[in-house]
């Protein structure tokens, strides 16, 4: 399985009729069990990627394909959204639950499924807890956790760690490395946040500012599994240094532009 | 030194808590206390024959009056008659407005054809209406309950057509990234979104439905609250009167007792 982003344009018109070029022909491939991110400066249309990409959006042309998959079916995604997006009128078994509950699932394999992720971001005792009781960090592993459970062909991070505290985000960098080396789930990662791509990613898509379009792809050569070492690493901090080389020139015309 | 300005004299200032008065105190013996006081005035002046009985009668005399009442069962039958047309005008509102508020809430078509009449219709206040209901429906109870029915179906439809429409986006985002279609989405996100705005309908509503339910027996009935209250005032009998006013100031505080409690029951996320 392999997902193409095919040559992705997205213009938004408003009401007026005033059109704002958000992508410009993004093209590039997510290949089986890859962690590939996207990183740009703000506001180069990361967000309305991911959407198209998670068919939350239309694209103005362009077209993502899951190649190599016998469905009928749309092909299944999840998404970590920023924000968390918990239902919080369900306990954090619920919300695990909640895809698993839509494909008519078995309530047995429902409570087997959501335990082995529930424990997988290390949440055991949490499950009868409401998303009000959790902190920022353990609201975001039980997104996590959800999104795994629904078994997605690819799973989007949108900006996952963003609304959370540094030293969290620190953390849950490491945590979400853990979860991926045992999952090795195809997922798109974005982020404006140039260390945690180089952290993260097996590849780094560079975004320029809008309309964005890809400046560059890097394949990241770090060996894993990736822990708190490696970012006192040369290597590491030569990749952090490249990619900044080209976005804080974009970043910095986005600041004057929006100031 | 000398002749020199000196500063003044103070050496240390400290910082003093300029918001204190925002920390509300609370004066749980005050409220019951000023409760009873008015009470007794009351009491007293009555008793003093400073304002004549038949205008204000004591309040011990008004509770006698409606212990009696209780004791001869003659209040069940009003209250009891008031009760009924409540909850089922009540019933078929909170129904119909919640379906109502969610279609022109989520679905655009309902929402262009329901909206501008909902706009027109919901400013007539709904005892003017009551004649034309008596003209269609009868003198019976039908009327009565219709009114009731219109009367809290507005606050209800306009509360959760709110509430709909203020549904995080997010959470349909996640549902629909989940494998959620349109019409599970109304059940499995929206109706939970909307139950707080529900609950504030419906203590809203209930309100209403006690102002319209003593104005209809008023016009037109033969038991129930308003009529007793409109034939005691006929015969001068103010102390049953009043009576009927107590009962329903008690109806009002338990109702929103219920929905409170209600309310925590089925909003358990909410701390």
């Amino acid at each position: 399985m392999r997902v193409l982003i095919d040559h992705i344009s997205k213009v938004y018109v408003d009401r007026r009729g005033d059109s704002t070029e958000a992508l410009r022909d993004i093209h590039f491939a997510i290949e089986e069990n890859e962690f590939v991110v996207v990183v740009g400066p703000s506001g180069c249309g990361k967000s309305t990627l991911l959407n198209i990409i998670a068919g939350l959006l239309s694209s103005t042309s362009g077209q993502v394909i899951f190649e190599g998959i016998s469905t009928d079916s749309r092909p299944r995604t999840a998404v970590v959204f920023q924000e968390f997006a918990l239902f919080p009128w369900r306990t954090v078994f619920k919300n695990v639950v909640y895809g698993l509950e839509e494909r008519g699932m078995k309530v047995e394999e429902q409570v087997e499924i959501a335990q082995k992720y529930i424990s997988l971001v290390g949440l055991q005792g949490f499950e009868n807890r409401y998303p009000h009781q959790l902190s920022g960090g353990m609201k975001q592993r039980v997104s996590i956790a959800r999104a795994l459970a629904n078994d997605p062909l690819l799973l989007l991070m949108d900006e996952p760690f963003s609304a959370l505290d540094a030293q969290t985000r620190t953390l849950m960098q490491y945590e979400l490395s853990r979860i991926w080396e045992e999952t090795h789930k195809s997922l798109l990662y974005i982020t404006h946040n140039i260390q945690e791509a180089v952290f993260l990613g097996d590849r780094v898509v560079v975004l320029s500012r809008r309309p964005g379009r890809v400046l560059d792809i890097l394949r990241i050569d770090l060996p894993r599994p990736r822990g708190e070492g490696l970012t006192l690493e040369k290597r590491y901090l030569e990749y952090v240094d490249a990619i900044w080389s080209y976005i804080k020139g974009q970043a910095r015309e986005a600041m004057e532009e929006e100031g | 030194m000398r002749g020199e300005r000196h500063p003044p004299l103070v050496e240390r200032a400290i910082v003093q808590d300029k918001a204190y008065f925002l920390q509300m105190k609370e004066h749980p013996y005050l409220s019951l206390f000023s409760f009873i006081v008015i009470l007794l005035v009351w009491e007293g002046v009555s008793r003093m024959a400073w304002v004549p009985p038949l205008f204000l009668p004591a309040p011990s005399a008004i509770l006698s009056e409606g212990w009696s009442m209780v004791k001869t069962g003659a209040i069940f039958k009003h209250v009891f008659a008031s009760l009924s047309r409540i909850l089922w005008g009540f019933l078929i509102a909170c129904s119909l407005g919640i379906l109502v508020g969610i279609l022109i809430g989520f679905f655009s078509i309902p929402e262009a054809v329901g909206n501008p009449i909902i706009a027109a219709t919901f400013p007539i206040p709904k005892i003017a209406i009551l004649p034309l209901l008596i003209l269609w429906l009868g003198i019976g109870e039908a009327s009565k309950v219709a009114v009731i029915a219109l009367g809290v179906f507005f606050p209800m439809v306009i509360n959760v057509y709110t509430g709909v429409k203020h549904v995080d986006p997010l959470l349909i985002k996640a549902a629909l990234s989940l494998g959620s279609n349109r019409a599970r989405i109304v059940r499995k996100v929206i109706l939970p979104s909307i139950l707080p705005m529900i609950f504030a309908g419906m203590k809203l509503g209930i309100g209403i439905a006690l102002l319209l339910v003593v104005a209809a027996e008023m016009v037109a009935a033969d038991a129930g609250i308003g009529f007793m209250i409109l034939t005691a005032a006929d015969l001068m009998q103010t102390k049953k009167l009043m009576v009927g006013l107590i009962i329903l100031s008690l109806l009002g505080i338990f109702f929103n007792w219920l929905f409170q409690r209600l309310e925590r029951l089925f909003i358990p996320w909410k701390q």
